[in-house]
């Protein structure tokens, strides 16, 4: 098991190293001078002397050779230091450390959401298959996995914000102010973002479960008298979710995607929008410091995805 | 004193092509301590009896009728998920599969999984059902089975995981083992281990042991009586020596004909039985071994398929040679 951990943290150091490339490259060759844009978009460029524009240029290290750069970004990066904003004039640390928990809090809550719900959902049609809850909700997941996150988020909107009045439209409170408040607003952008992963998850977990109950040693088991319950749970269950485990990893990747949406719809202050509009303003400090951040994010849940696979496989923890 | 007796057993698959009478009115005793063989070529019901009799039939398949007739109680008057039933399953008859390989769960501990039993059915504790799944681990013969609880069965080989099935199987010290096809998937050399290993562990726990195969060389040697089966049905039952001796029915002539035996001396001639069993979906009403026969007469063909005649002390078959008690066959004819 230590070697299996060992082995899954130095590929999960490889990888962080060759994303910092790509995320720092990759903007560079993005066409367009980010300063000059800024300070396009300002309108203070035509009053700027040429050694003004080349002062700013240092302030922000952008004289530098590109390897430079580099480096210096990552040493940064490692003392957590991610860089100015050009657009806010602001340190982005600052910047995420007020928007990161609350992307953060409302993305933990839909995961535990799509998870556990997906997982017993999933679970429920697969042992009662071909009966009504199955018939329900075979469908019902279908239209999860295929329905458009802003979409539901307006449609959500709607109907209970607009029409029955029940929840609030938009907005976010945080959770120690006023927490009836804040639970009421997080409901549907809880719902849009955990409804593709509770409907894949259920699909998934579905027909891997219908997969391993025909199994030779899930007879073994009903053969020893077990009752249906301990079969299911301990016996099925685990060899059930494997294929589940991967998928969930998947949907973690699906939601930070769909933050970036959900804040949008929802008027969330978190790192969706900011990212959004730093996209908007070519912020390339703040994508950059916020790619990475979620590169290493998706990195650890993958790693913590590969450990618990070890611990429910053990062909893979001792291969 | 019988231990089971099985009268009539019937169990049909509802399948797209049609109604699958995979058992159609099987009868089977066995016997207090008893070794019984269940022979057959593949498809002819074997496993699908005995699954019955342990109520493990999983839709499309049905018990239509018959009893199973244990310890005094009909089995079949329980539900398959019933108490009543999963009382017997595991802790007074237990059954050893054909698949090694698969027919132990991949993720939880060799040991864990015959422990369970032992908490489950004798109320046992941690403590004490790990021992006595050591106890057994050893006296099945796995090396160092202290160390090897806690294994995995992908570590584990396929002679030692049918040892492990083996233990499992009597942890509950069953009144009866059925062993379905238990070494099939093995190498000659484990084969013959693991059956002596098997007869040697019900002899032991004084349990009695259903051996079912498609191979009368593998029951030669240890069972007391045997069932012969062909196309959903018993066509000859008899003491082994009888079956062995004196086959009556020509189904088991031609298996004998083409089984290799070990207490042979010189090489005989092998002679496979030509054709293939009928189809089970729309059987015709005749004997459903006459277009393999070689003894068939024209009225065998006009009779419907007839019951068990007997043909000798507690000997059986179900041949229309055997309708008058002198219808002896000799085999080297
Ligand atoms: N799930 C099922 N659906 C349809 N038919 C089935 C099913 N299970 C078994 N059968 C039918 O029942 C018949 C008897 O099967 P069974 O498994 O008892 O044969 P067997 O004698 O054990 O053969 P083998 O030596 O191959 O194990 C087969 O011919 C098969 O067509
Ligand atoms: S009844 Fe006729 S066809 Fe059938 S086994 Fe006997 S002799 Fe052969
Ligand atoms: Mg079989």
């Amino acid at each position: 098991m230590t070697k299996y951990i060992g082995q899954r943290l130095v590929q999960a150091l490889l990888t962080l190293i060759l994303i910092t490339l790509i995320v720092f490259f990759m903007m560079r060759l993005l066409p367009g001078d980010p300063l000059l844009i800024y300070l396009g978009q300002r309108a203070e460029l035509h009053d700027m002397t040429d050694e003004a524009l080349e002062e700013l240029r240092k302030e922000f290290g952008l004289d530098k050779p590109i390897m430079v750069q580099y480096v210096n970004w990552v040493a940064g990066a490692l003392r957590l230091d991610l860089g100015t904003s050009i657009f806010y004039r602001e340190d982005v640390g600052t910047l995420m450390k007020e928007r990161f928990p609350i992307t953060l809090y409302l993305g933990c809550i839909a995961m535990a959401v799509s998870t556990t719900a997906g997982i017993l959902i999933g679970l429920l049609a697969a042992v009662r298959r071909g009966a009504w809850p199955d018939k329900i909700i075979s469908p019902l997941t279908y239209i999860g996995v295929t329905i458009p996150a802003f979409w539901l988020g307006i449609i959500l909107i709607y109907v209970f914000a607009q029409k029955l009045g029940w929840l609030p439209v938009s907005g976010f409170t945080s959770p120690f102010k006023d927490f009836v408040q804040s639970t009421r607003q997080i409901i549907l952008p809880v719902i849009c973002l955990s409804a593709f992963g509770v409907a894949s998850t259920a699909r998934q977990m579905r027909s891997s479960m219908l997969e391993v109950l025909p199994q030779d040693y899930i007879r073994t088991a009903w053969a020893k008298g077990l009752s249906e319950r301990v079969i299911i749970i301990k016996h099925a269950l685990k060899n059930s979710l494997i294929p589940v485990i991967t998928l969930i990893g998947v949907g973690f990747r699906v939601m930070i995607g769909g933050s970036v949406l959900v804040e949008t719809v929802f008027a969330i202050p978190g790192v969706g929008r900011l990212m959004v509009s730093s996209i908007f303003s070519q912020d390339y400090v703040v994508v950059q410091a916020l790619t990475l951040v979620i590169a290493v994010l998706v990195l650890l849940i993958n790693l913590v995805i590969d450990l618990f696979y070890g611990w429910l496989d053990p062909r893979i923890r001792y291969n | 004193m019988a231990l089971l007796r099985v009268e009539d057993l019937k169990t049909y698959f509802q399948t797209d092509a049609g109604l699958v009478k995979a058992v159609d009115g099987v009868s089977f005793t066995v016997n207090e301590q008893e070794i019984v063989g269940v022979v057959g070529e593949s498809g002819c019901g074997k496993s699908v009896s005995w699954l019955s009799v342990m109520s493990l039939i999983n839709p499309p398949g049905k018990i239509m009728g018959g009893k199973v007739l244990f310890e005094g109680k009909n089995l079949l008057e329980y539900t398959r998920h019933s108490p009543e039933m999963r009382a017997v399953r595991g802790a007074k008859i237990s059954m050893i599969f054909q698949e090694p390989m698969t027919s132990l769960n991949p993720v939880l501990t060799v040991g864990e999984q015959v422990s369970e039993m032992l908490r489950w059915h004798l109320k046992m504790n941690d403590k004490e059902a790990k021992e006595r799944t050591l106890y057994l681990m050893n006296l099945v013969g796995i090396p160092d089975a202290k160390n090897r609880y806690d294994d995995y069965p992908h570590q584990f080989s396929g002679g030692m995981r049918q040892r492990m099935m083996i233990v499992m199987a009597m942890s509950c010290n069953p009144r009866l083992v059925i062993a379905d096809e238990p070494t099939t998937a093995l190498d000659v050399t484990t084969q013959a281990q693991l059956l002596e290993l098997l007869n040697e562990m019900v002899k032991e726990f004084q349990s009695s042991l259903v051996l079912i195969t498609h191979n009368l060389g593998v029951v030669a040697r240890y069972a007391h009586r045997i069932y012969v089966m062909y196309a959903g049905r018993v066509v000859e039952e008899g003491k082994a020596e009888d079956i062995f001796e004196r086959p009556q029915h020509p189904y088991t002539i031609g298996l004998l004909k083409c089984t290799p035996r070990l207490d042979e001396e010189e090489g005989r001639e092998l002679e496979p039985i030509t054709g293939l069993p009928p189809n089970l979906i729309n059987m015709p009403p005749t004997c459903a071994f006459l277009p393999r026969c070689k003894y068939r007469k024209e009225r065998c063909a006009e009779e419907p398929w007839p019951p068990l005649f007997p043909v000798g002390p507690d000997h059986y078959a179900r041949c229309l040679l055997h309708e008058n008690a002198e219808g002896r066959v000799n085999m080297n004819d």
